[in-house]
């Protein structure tokens, strides 16, 4: 770096808004941020961050702009000859189509209402969207197609990463510790199914909380810390032996 | 109520106007920011008498489907007055004054909106002047600016407005209904501060060369302290979501 005149308005992980000037000088400017001559701004509300000099925002509030690979949860809104119409929580209504289920070009819409019907729950993935296209959906996949059981809730997009973790460590940590399966859905949408109901409440309190405290230290304490207490009332409801 | 009379005189002996203000002061403001469940984001302004409830929708969906744009974000504005926003009963039907302003609002904001990253989609701005007392469309510019921060879009820079204008044959900022009405010129003006951009600029009234640049002078530094307040109630409604050491006191963690 050339060093000449660096100089950092906002502090390395500091709550700013859209238009604040994060910095002066030879900085790259990277996600939810732009640059003007020599200074660079924030565009969104969100958190500010410097990786080597790099600067990016991670909004606190975004609405999900689907991706290639997602994982999402979504219901079927409509059905059609050649598939279904799912909405997936983003401003870009989905399209899986038939052939992803039926391997086979021609069906009758019979068909495709036996397999899925409105308001069924789908666990999806994204094998296409770009600007001009809406997103395709695919279900082939282990353990992807109809939601059969288990509990729904929807939490802001933007939370989805904290909710996973550093690469995977707090949603495999939340497994782990109440033995419950979770499908986080990239849109927001997250499935939860347990053993017992009251699992399933708590497991779910555990969500709202990590929604909630996201960009706060000492989250995976707290978290580890409100499973454990949950789950000891909840075992003796359960009545599991010794 | 007895019918509203023209004030004698705008300014008084002392240099003071009307509601005791200096010609450079602004009204109070209060700024509220996520006030509204349902919206995406949402925002209230108090300025002086004028009370305003933004609520902000999207990016989502459009409909209908014949107003898409295939490279950005439509953004739709409505202004409007509830009709126990006046002291005499304004007709809840849309005037000709509300749909102009629905549109110097819209494009008094979008070059903030970078639109382009949500393209085919809409973004939808609605203005509730509950209570009106001159300088509306500068507030709900304000308050607008605020929700669409808060629905978490992109935007360039914040937008701030404000009046200025000429009273008594006095360069005065943020008029009030009684100085608007009964004063020699009024001109808001709309800035995006960090870029020095002015987004919306009217006038109504005579002003000279001199007293223009006056005004406009005035109504910038307005802005900017504007500004100021706006980026603090984001800051007041988000703060607390964001702590950098210690983790908040709440009760929380016990089930």
């Amino acid at each position: 770096m050339s060093g000449a005149s660096l100089t950092m308005y906002a502090q390395k992980k500091q709550l700013v808004t859209p238009g604040e000037l994060l910095a002066q000088g030879d900085y790259y400017p990277d996600l939810n941020t732009f640059k003007i001559g020599n200074s660079v701004y924030s565009t969104i509300l969100g958190i500010s961050d410097l990786r080597e000099n790099r600067l990016s925002v991670v909004p606190l509030k975004h609405c999900y702009i689907p991706s290639v690979g997602d994982l999402v949860i979504g219901t079927i809104v409509d059905i059609g000859m050649s598939g279904w119409s799912v909405d997936i929580n983003s401003p870009y209504p989905a399209l899986l189509l038939a052939t992803e289920v039926l391997n086979r070009q021609h069906s009758q819409r019979t068909e495709t209402d036996r397999i899925f019907s409105v308001g069924d729950l789908v666990k999806a993935k994204v094998i296409a969207f770009d600007r001009t296209r809406d997103p395709l959906l695919t279900v082939k996949d282990r353990g992807l197609g109809k939601v059969t059981h288990g509990r729904v809730m929807k939490i802001s997009a933007s939370k989805i990463p904290s909710l996973i973790g550093k690469e995977g460590s707090m949603i495999s940590m939340l497994k782990k510790e109440s033995s419950c399966s979770l499908s986080v859905g990239q849109n927001g949408i997250v499935l939860v199914t347990c053993e017992s109901p009251e699992n399933e409440e708590l497991v779910m309190d555990v969500v709202k909380m990590i929604e909630r405290e996201a960009h706060t230290h000492g989250l995976t304490d707290r978290v580890l810390d409100m499973i454990k207490k949950g789950r000891k009332g909840g075992k003796v409801v359960e009545g599991e032996g010794p | 109520m007895s019918k509203e009379k023209a004030p004698e005189r705008l300014i008084d002996d002392s240099g003071l106007r009307i509601d005791g203000r200096r010609p450079e002061d602004l009204r109070p403001i209060k700024l509220e920011v996520g006030v509204l469940e349902n919206a995406d984001g949402s925002a209230f302004i108090q300025q002086g008498k004028n009370k305003i409830l933004v609520g902000v929708f999207g990016p989502r969906e459009i409909h209908p489907k014949h107003m898409v744009l295939p490279d950005r974000a439509v953004i739709r504005c409505r202004y409007r007055m509830a009709p126990f926003s006046t002291e005499e009963r304004k007709n809840p039907a849309p005037s000709r004054r509300e749909i102009e302003i629905s549109k110097v609002i819209r494009e008094a904001l979008e070059p903030a909106v970078m639109s382009e990253y949500y393209p085919r989609t809409v973004i939808d701005i609605f203005i509730e002047a509950l209570q009106c007392d001159g300088g509306t469309r500068c507030a709900g510019i304000v308050a607008a600016s605020l929700a669409l921060a808060d629905a978490g879009i992109s935007m360039k820079e914040l937008v701030s407005a404000c009046s200025a204008g000429k009273v008594g044959g006095q360069v005065v900022v943020d008029l009030c209904d009684l100085e608007d009405k009964y004063g020699e010129a009024d001109l808001p003006v709309a800035l995006m501060p960090n870029l020095s951009a002015v987004t919306l600029i009217q006038m109504d009234g005579k002003l000279s060369r001199e007293e223009f640049e006056k005004a406009l002078d005035m109504a910038s530094e307005a802005c900017r302290q504007i500004r100021n307040f706006q980026a603090e109630a984001l800051r007041h409604k988000y703060q607390g979501m964001v702590d950098t050491e210690e983790p908040p006191a709440t009760g929380e963690a016990s089930k």
